[in-house]
């Protein structure tokens, strides 16, 4: 049963973790290059624009989430299983549902580079 | 890619890896906090390694979003991860942990894995759309 626990909270730390990560990336895309805008409209107008965006609150509010699921799945299992398992899926999980919601071109490349990524964040994190 | 943009995804690597370091370095140097005495991290955030940490994890979150701004998820995420490599090195040289030889050959596919990201392009350009505005969405308008 502990099991069923440790797992349903790696679970929610990957679902809030990928959720933020893609609520953030669309926001930022919305915002625009922040280099150019910050050169034409300066600092204030620039902050006022990334703040406004509802998506990134909802997004930073997601991490939050995945945030208190780690500590909620620490609780129940070993850092030795929970964060190799949370950070390797995510990188999973991230470019699958970029390629679903963002519609980037997640080809071959990028997926090999997940899956290395993902193994080695996982031996990393033992 | 221009030199501002390698600088940001630079700038997220080294804030995230240092202000982890930092943060670790804080909390390793005070008492183990009980989950019974949570109120015991409220006295962490005195510590000046504490406090330089979560400086340089504002950074990162910073740079993170920049990152995001002129790059893709599937592309900013893997190019960056080359902070486990540097937090690797640091906790071994600098916090003198024991690294095993497992997380070393971790470091080499995360080395591989970012070789891959990095010859690809950073932007997926949809035909519907410019690929990089140079006008702000400002507050005030319909999208958000």
């Amino acid at each position: 049963m502990k099991s069923l626990y440790t797992w349903t909270a790696i679970f929610a730390v990957v679902a809030f973790s990928t959720a933020g990560d893609v609520l953030i990336s669309n926001a930022m895309k919305r915002v625009g290059d922040v280099g150019p805008l910050f050169k034409n409209h300066g600092l204030a107008r620039l902050l006022k624009s990334i703040a406004g965006n509802a998506r990134l609150w909802l997004g930073i509010a997601c991490m939050a989430g995945s945030f208190f699921s780690l500590l909620l799945a620490l609780s129940w299992a070993d850092v030795s299983l929970v964060g190799p398992a949370s950070a390797s899926l995510t990188f999973l999980s991230n470019a699958f549902f970029a390629k679903l919601f963002l519609h980037e071109r997640v080809d071959r490349r990028r997926w090999i580079a997940a899956l290395l990524v993902a193994s080695g964040v996982a031996l990393v994190a033992i | 890619m221009p030199v501002r943009k390698v600088a940001t995804l630079l700038g997220v690597v080294l804030f995230g890896s240092f202000g982890d370091v930092a943060l670790a370095s804080g909390m390793k140097s005070m008492p183990a906090v009980d989950v019974h005495h949570l109120g015991a991290l409220l006295v962490a955030l005195t510590h000046p390694w504490v406090i330089l940490g979560i400086l340089l994890l504002l950074g990162f979150f910073s740079t993170y979003l920049s990152a995001l701004s002129f790059a893709d998820l599937t592309y900013v995420l893997p190019a960056t991860s080359v902070g486990y490599v540097i937090m690797a090195l640091l906790g071994r040289f600098f916090l003198h942990e024991d690294v095993s030889v497992f997380r070393w050959f971790g470091v080499a596919l995360i080395t591989v894995g970012v070789g891959f990201v990095a010859g690809g392009p950073a932007l997926t350009v949809h035909h519907h759309q410019e690929p990089q505005r140079t006008e702000p969405e400002l507050v005030g308008s319909s999208r958000s």
